[in-house]
């Protein structure tokens, strides 16, 4: 993927995984691809009510908002791999934060399911939800469509090869480990 | 150079001499664990990436315990089970803990070690984020996704990055009534829910010497609550006798060079630390009990990986004996050993059992995760409206426990056992 245009939803400081997808939920297998489906409607519905806009409308399987834009630690919490996999399935492309949590981070680039992507700026101050963006990943940059202001990203650093294979299965194929 | 212990782990278990911080390197499992929350999806990747018919790298590597979702009514929860059961069979795994069967354990932290899974200086990769627990017995053990458990299941291997450690050294003896919960949770309030991101955090100092495996445990398990990769602590004669009772393979003790290098080093005088709390809705959010004693509560909640273990009752009973909780209390024996030590272990010659009964607590739940993290809406102890619970669990994030109006407060067991007497945040010490 070099190029990702669509809305921003905006989350603070700390999103768990039990707010990305709530436990009640952990009953759906990820790879039973009905399940998948029914764990990207129920992306980020533990946000608690202070978020006037739900990430997936109710009655849809699919989000508005191809971009999550976090801040510090997003992610912390579980291990459950049902975390990424709901973004993933709800149609987001790429988390944006300050920081993200160790597990987290590990299991989108293991299942590529979305792109992790570390920012200094405090995005997510900045932006609102619904703005237009564009995201390159060739130079590592937000456009704001309508100011056509541009942030930089961090480099994808030393997990990119991963990434660029498509995942930990590719990447170890590639590498002849397996 | 120097190397910590959870370096010198790594540098053994990918065959090197050895390793440095921010290496990706390519480690060997000893063990792989699995639930019934991850495990199917585990085994859906490893089934699509190897095939069909492929068998697990070693059979005796591989442990499944179910623990999250067994005394409910839910279907699918079932048939999770069920799946297990059937990749079991297919493979001839010998560590399944099945559920309904005498072999059901409970709580999978709290069963491995119990039934001799975790040796000092292995690697050990679990499906779950407390996996972090078993630093307790000087190994490496840390939670990873179903993708990469996936990996693990096929080739018993994983690429990970070596973490930087931090050391936390505690001296001193720790007062009466604070218990390795307040410990870590005092360091967790210290550097913050991401203080320890991608790190090691080494506990080590006489205090921690001085605590029994369950409460290393404790401390361990509330690594990842600080965002770290693992906790760890060095193995000594408690865990050499403790690993010998339950596992007959042997094993290596390794402990950190005088000159290991370290990103931080933070230390505590351990006579000073208080009883604390973790208030709403971070683990990082401490404060003393003392301080907010007029917090009024609607439940006590006593169980979980964390603070449902033999030692965490002991401490419950210890409080709750000859008095009567004001709020409903929950008692969730994490493991069955655990379950039956509530009917063989005594405080002043009556049972744990009998003290809970007679302080007027609810009956105990089967042993399993309950209501540490909400699940299904029949789960018990579940706060399914907006309950004020405090608990001896792990997590306090919105929803937690079940829903999104619900809070949870993370105390210790006596701490938790002294509010249930008052109804209000207690300090232990203050009753
Ligand atoms: S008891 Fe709670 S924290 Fe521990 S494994 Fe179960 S759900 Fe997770």
């Amino acid at each position: 993927m070099d190029k990702i245009i669509g809305k921003v939803f905006i989350t603070g400081d700390n999103i768990d995984t039990d707010q990305i997808i709530p436990a009640q939920y952990l009953n759906l297998v990820p790879t039973i691809p009905e399940e998948y489906k029914k764990l990207g409607s129920y992306a980020l519905c533990g946000l608690p009510d202070e978020y006037k806009t739900r990430y997936v409308a109710e009655g849809k399987m699919e989000t508005d908002y191809a971009i999550v834009i976090g801040g510090r630690n997003f992610g912390c919490g579980s291990s459950r791999e049902h975390a990424p996999v709901s973004l993933g399935a709800s149609g987001c492309k790429t988390v944006i934060a300050n920081s993200f949590a160790r597990i987290f981070f590990r299991n989108c680039i293991a299942t590529g399911e979305v792109y992790p992507v570390e920012t200094s700026e405090e995005l997510n101050k900045s932006l609102k939800t619904g703005d237009e963006v564009e995201i390159s990943f060739e130079n590592m940059t937000l456009k704001e469509l309508k100011t056509g202001k541009i942030h930089q990203l961090k480099n994808l650093g030393d997990v990119k090869s991963v990434i660029e294979a498509g995942g930990i299965f590719n990447y170890a194929r590639k590498n002849k480990m397996i | 150079m120097g190397m910590t212990i959870t370096e010198k782990i790594l540098a053994k278990a990918s065959g090197k001499p050895h390793c440095s911080p921010g290496d990706n390197i390519w480690v060997s499992a000893d063990i792989l664990m699995t639930h019934d929350v991850c495990g199917p999806g585990t085994i859906g990747v490893f089934q699509r990436e190897f095939g069909k018919t492929a068998k697990v790298w070693n059979k005796e590597g591989v442990v499944i315990i179910p623990d999250h979702y067994i005394f409910t009514a839910d279907e699918k929860c079932h048939r999770n089970v069920d799946a297990l059961r059937a990749f079991v069979k297919e493979q001839g795994l010998p560590f399944f803990y099945d559920p309904g069967t005498p072999s059901y354990a409970g709580v999978c932290h709290v069963a491995l070690p119990e039934n001799g899974h975790c040796r000092p200086g292995e690697v050990l990769f679990g499906t779950d984020s407390h996996t972090c627990t078993h630093g307790a017995l000087g190994e490496f053990a840390t939670g990873i996704g179903n993708t990469d458990a996936g990996f693990v299941m096929g080739t018993g291997k994983l690429l990970i990055k070596v973490p930087a450690s931090m050391k936390f050294e505690f001296n001193g003896k720790l007062p009466k009534f604070v218990t390795a919960k307040d410990i870590i949770l005092r360091v967790i309030g210290d550097i913050g829910v991401d203080g320890a991101t991608y790190c090691a955090m080494e506990f080590s100092g006489q205090t921690i010497s001085d605590l029994d495996i369950e409460e290393r445990m404790t401390i361990c398990n509330m690594a990842i609550e600080a965002g770290g990769k693992n906790g760890i602590i060095a193995a000594d004669e408690k865990t050499v006798k403790y690993v010998k009772e339950r596992s007959s393979k042997p094993f290596t003790c390794f402990s950190s060079d005088e000159d290991a290098k370290y990103l931080s080093v933070r230390k505590y005088d351990a006579s000073k630390l208080e009883p604390v709390v973790a208030m709403p809705f971070s683990p990082d959010n401490v404060k003393t009990a003392r301080s907010m004693k007029t917090f009024k509560l609607d439940r006590s909640y006593i169980g979980s990986c964390t603070g449902g273990k033999i030692i965490d009752f002991i401490m419950a009973a210890e409080m709750l004996y000859g008095k009567k909780v004001k709020i409903p209390t929950f008692i969730v024996p994490a493991t069955v050993t655990v379950e039956k030590a509530l009917k063989t272990e005594k405080v002043n010659g009556k049972s744990l059992l009998q003290i809970f009964e007679e302080a007027g607590c609810e009956k105990p739940a089967p042993p399993s995760c309950a209501a540490c993290l909400g699940g299904p809406i029949d789960t018990y102890g579940r706060s399914n409206t907006n309950e004020i619970c405090i608990s001896t669990t792990n997590r306090n994030f919105p929803g937690r426990m079940g829903s999104k109006d619900s809070q949870t407060i993370l105390a210790s067991p006596y701490t938790a056992a002294a509010s249930a007497v008052t109804g209000y945040i207690t300090d232990p010490r203050d009753i």
